[in-house]
């Protein structure tokens, strides 16, 4: 195992997981709040698309940020009138969005091909960066690294520090009783929804604005769905979700490098690692807790003001 | 509805459905692919093959297409559908739809199908159709040894099938040909277009001092990871696969194999209007105009760029061979004498690296 340089991976590692951490930390929020939307991969890859093109039309990665915070909650927003507004079925409606989602970035995408975007300088943190090993490891990334983690803590203050955190936990929990006690549940939702679309929407720019850095057709490639999945391993805590994405981005970074590395390992073994790895660590940290009340009690369960 | 309506009904659809197959229609052609025709490689190329076709009968053909058809279950689904829409022949263009395209070929007999890169023929109506790729990687790997300053040519793999054990291979001799002392790091990352993981690949490789990038992948996001390391200093070439990715000349991307399916699609529509169609096994290359190298430029020096264009002429005149002897396996045990050609049986099944390359191929 000569020549992997640790500093260097622990930096790859944080690039390659901030688009799924971001994309999870969204997802965790709706899904506190009641609502299961499929619709992540979607709002991924629309974040991704139209972040590219306003970041290349401006000559600036911040607009295209923001141009894809907006992108991603609008389409969140439609997957909220529907399920919300008109009630409809919250897994349907999420893998139209994901369809729809794809569907509308390759066609927005048609024409921004092989374009060189303008790229994000990384952060100028002075001295921390010149420290050995931490400096190249962890202070020399781009802002958008380090706002993914103060995401992971402000969630985690709002979720459980704060009354209005309670409120969005009790509208997941029992929007009926959250109705009755006067809490909008429905605008509650809403706002959550479209909190999840824009993290989705960030996340996916991203990948486009730095992580690969163009657009590409399909480019998030299964990336929602990861996300999704590590908001359950998560157990739909901050702390967690981080620890499943970096995980998950972590050692597909790692086994990356151990092949490039030339370590005598079954290849196979190595790509499904991952996989193997993040669900195996997230069981296990989950099982110390009592079972069965990880998830909101009325996740994806509609609800409708009519009592 | 009386009885009488629904039966004139019936016989009015199956007089439609013959005169479909009496030619009076349009030849229906299907396409399905596995990528976004936007990845700008591999589907993009089938993509431009489809688009000869439409230019090239006008008229008298009518094409469809599928994107993002993943290899398996799925797959089966979307040729079925495109046979039961009246597909007249259907393309299917990446290496794991060979199960689906025969399963649904024998529940279609009057319907020909085409699948790419494969090797099964279970039905009379199949045929397979491939390109010499590991022509072009021979170009791509004698440009690759003389530009390395590290030594080290990095090669992203995807799966570990003939065709892409073919062109580590391929690249490899013919690097090795001229610079003894290169090494190949084969990077296998399990899929055909994924932009971030191929991203992440190359990075790793650049970041184990590797300097010059292979893809067998899809995605030009190599080549953006390409850029990027030079853009902070470092030295790093790539080539264009399966598309000529010209975005990146005159670097990273120094040279690129092309696949120029439009000849084959077209000889073979043909085939289907003049109802010649025959099964076949068809495997073109350079001399057929099936495996085309893209603009050398000028970052890769004058006296090698005459070279690789001199290979170029000498294989696609039929003087040279890429995998002629002596060559051993990877073992050391010999596989061709010297001046022995390697047969094409050997090379379709290709599972073997040869003499020098370090690592194992997956199974």
């Amino acid at each position: 195992m000569n020549g992997i340089d640790p500093a260097l991976l622990i930096a790859a590692l944080m690039v390659a997981s901030t688009p799924i951490l971001l994309a999870a930390l969204g997802e965790m929020v709706v899904e506190r709040a009641g609502v299961l939307n499929l619709g992540v991969e979607g709002m991924m890859i629309v974040g991704a698309v139209s972040g590219f093109i306003a970041a290349y039309g401006a000559g600036n990665a911040w607009a295209g940020f923001g141009a894809a915070i907006l992108a991603g909650a609008a389409l969140a927003l439609i997957f909220g009138v529907l399920t919300q507004g008109l009630v409809s079925n919250q897994v349907a409606t999420g893998l139209a969005l994901t369809l729809f989602g794809l569907g509308l970035a390759s066609l927005l995408g048609q024409g921004w091909v092989g374009l060189k975007g303008p790229g994000l300088g990384r952060m100028d943190l002075g001295p921390l960066a010149d420290l050995p090993f931490l400096g190249r490891a962890v202070f020399r990334h781009d802002l958008v690294v380090y706002l993914s983690l103060g995401l992971v803590i402000v969630l985690n203050l709002f979720l459980f520090r704060s009354r209005a955190g309670l409120v969005l936990r009790s509208v997941g929990e029992n929007a009926a009783s959250a109705h009755a006690l006067g809490y909008p549940v429905r605008a509650i939702r809403l706002a959550a929804i479209g909190f999840g679309g824009a993290c989705a929407g960030l996340g996916g720019a991203y990948l486009s604005i730095v992580r690969v850095p163009q657009w590409s057709d399909g480019m998030t490639a299964g990336a929602g769905w990861i996300a999704l999945a590590i908001v359950v391993f998560g157990a739909w805590r901050p702390g967690r979700v981080l620890v499943g994405a970096y995980l998950f981005g972590g050692i597909s970074v790692l086994q990356l490098n151990l092949q490039a590395a030339g370590a005598e390992l079954p290849i196979e073994l190595l790509s499904a690692s991952p996989y193997l790895v993040t669900i195996l660590v997230l069981v296990l940290i989950s099982r110390r807790r009592h079972r069965g009340g990880e998830a909101p009690a009325d996740l994806g369960r509609p609800f409708h003001a009519s009592a | 509805m009386t009885s009488k309506t629904i039966l004139s009904t019936v016989l009015a659809l199956g007089l439609a459905g013959s005169a479909l197959a009496d030619g009076h229609e349009p030849v229906k052609v299907g396409f399905v692919y596995v990528g976004p025709i936007g990845d700008g490689g591999w589907t993009y190329q089938h993509d431009q093959g489809r688009l000869a076709v439409e230019e090239e009968f006008g008229d008298a053909v009518e094409t469809v297409y599928q994107e993002l058809v993943p290899e398996g279950a799925d797959a089966e689904r979307v040729i079925t559908q495109m046979a039961l829409q009246g597909a007249d022949l259907i393309f299917t263009t990446s290496f794991g739809y060979g199960p689906a395209t025969n399963a649904v070929a024998a529940r279609f007999p009057d319907v020909k199908f085409e699948h790419a890169t494969g090797f099964m023929r279970e039905h009379p109506n199949v045929s397979t159709y491939d390109a010499r790729f590991y022509e072009g990687r021979a170009v791509t790997g004698h440009i690759a040894g003389n530009l390395t300053e590290t030594n080290k040519i990095g090669y992203i793999a995807s799966f570990p099938i003939p065709e892409v054990i073919q062109g580590i291979n391929s690249s490899f001799l013919h690097a090795q040909k001229v610079n003894p002392d290169v090494e190949m790091v084969v990077t296998w990352v399990y899929t055909w277009f994924d932009p971030s993981k191929e991203a992440d690949a190359a990075r790793a490789m650049i970041d184990q001092g590797v300097d010059v990038i292979l893809q067998h992948t899809d995605s030009t996001a190599p080549q953006s990871a390409a850029e990027e390391a030079n853009a902070n200093g470092g030295r790093v070439f790539t080539f264009g696969q399966a598309s000529d990715m010209a975005e990146f000349k005159p670097t990273p991307r120094v040279a690129s194999i092309i696949d120029e399916w439009s000849p084959y699609y077209i000889e073979r529509v043909q085939a289907v209007i003049d109802g010649t169609w025959e099964q076949t096994a068809h495997w073109g290359g350079m001399p057929e105009g099936e495996v085309v190298i893209g603009e050398i430029t000028d970052a890769v020096p004058a006296e090698v760029k005459a070279e690789a264009e001199d290979m170029v002429a000498r294989i696609t005149e039929g003087e040279y061979h890429p995998f002629t002897g002596p060559i051993n396996r990877q073992d050391g045990t010999p596989w061709l004498a010297e001046g022995e050609v390697a047969d094409d049986a050997t090379l379709a099944t290709m599972d073997f690296y040869v003499e020098g390359v370090t690592g194992q191929i997956p199974n």
